[in-house]
């Protein structure tokens, strides 16, 4: 019985040759899948919301529900 | 005086743990536990003192024989050196146990013991929540977080239809 010999150096830098470009592969696909996932519709959103927003009419219909404290609500 | 007394006990004993005839004392007892023992460690892969110690004589022949040329050694041979110098090989000493079983028997009892001395306090200890959880109050606490608009873009008052005063579909 006959075996090879193992190998005794190396190892630290057989095993980052392998996993270092699969690290750093995967890191960038998840930096743009949150990119395109997460704050991209995020700032769409945002974007989407205020231009459609009349601040007048907002502002009246929450006074006119009475949270506010310092603005009575219409009407007294 | 007391200094001079105590060295000298410091030097008897350690001059007896190396076996040595000192005047009129004889040869002092060596224990095991303080010669070079044998263990099979990963980290340690040649310990001090071979495995058996004792060898029969097929053994001491195979010892003998070691001393010549390898090539002449069967695999049996081999084997059988190997088994002199090491109680268990590598391969052996590092299989796992079936420990696992009970260590996780032992998480779920006591987890499971947690679970019971938790619903003990909450019905013998513990006092009556605030009314802040009672529905009239929830619904209420609702009604004031949808006026004041919390979260309009994407979080709690985004999911309300104002036009139609009910919940998004």
């Amino acid at each position: 019985m006959s075996l090879a010999k193992p190998a005794m150096r190396g190892l630290l830098g057989k095993r980052l040759r392998f996993h270092l470009p699969i690290a750093f592969a995967l890191s960038l696909v998840a930096a743009a899948a949150f990119k395109y996932g997460v704050t991209g519709p995020r700032k769409q959103a945002y974007a989407d919301f205020y231009k459609q927003y009349d601040t007048t009419k907002e502002f009246n219909n929450m006074r006119d529900a009475g949270v506010f404290e310092s603005v009575r609500t219409t009407g007294e | 005086m007391l200094a001079t007394r105590a060295l000298s006990l410091v030097g008897k004993r350690a001059i007896s743990t190396s076996i040595c005839v000192r005047g009129e004392h004889g040869v002092a007892k060596v224990d095991d536990y303080a010669l070079p023992a044998y263990f099979d460690r990963r980290e340690n892969p040649l310990p001090d003192v071979q495995f058996v110690t004792e060898l029969s004589a097929v053994q001491k022949s195979l010892k003998e024989k070691e001393k010549g040329s390898w090539a002449t050694l069967s695999n049996e041979e081999k084997i059988a050196l190997y088994r002199i110098s090491f109680k268990q090989s590598f391969a052996e000493m590092n299989e796992g146990t079936k420990e696992w079983k009970s260590v996780i028997a032992g998480m779920f009892f006591f987890i499971g013991m947690t679970g019971l001395v938790v619903l003990w306090q909450r019905k013998f200890v513990y006092g009556p929540v605030p009314p802040t959880f009672e529905s009239e109050w929830k619904e209420k606490e609702v009604q004031r977080m949808l006026d004041m608009r919390i979260n309009p873009v994407e979080g709690f008052s985004a999911k309300w239809d104002y036009e139609n005063k009910e919940w998004k579909k």
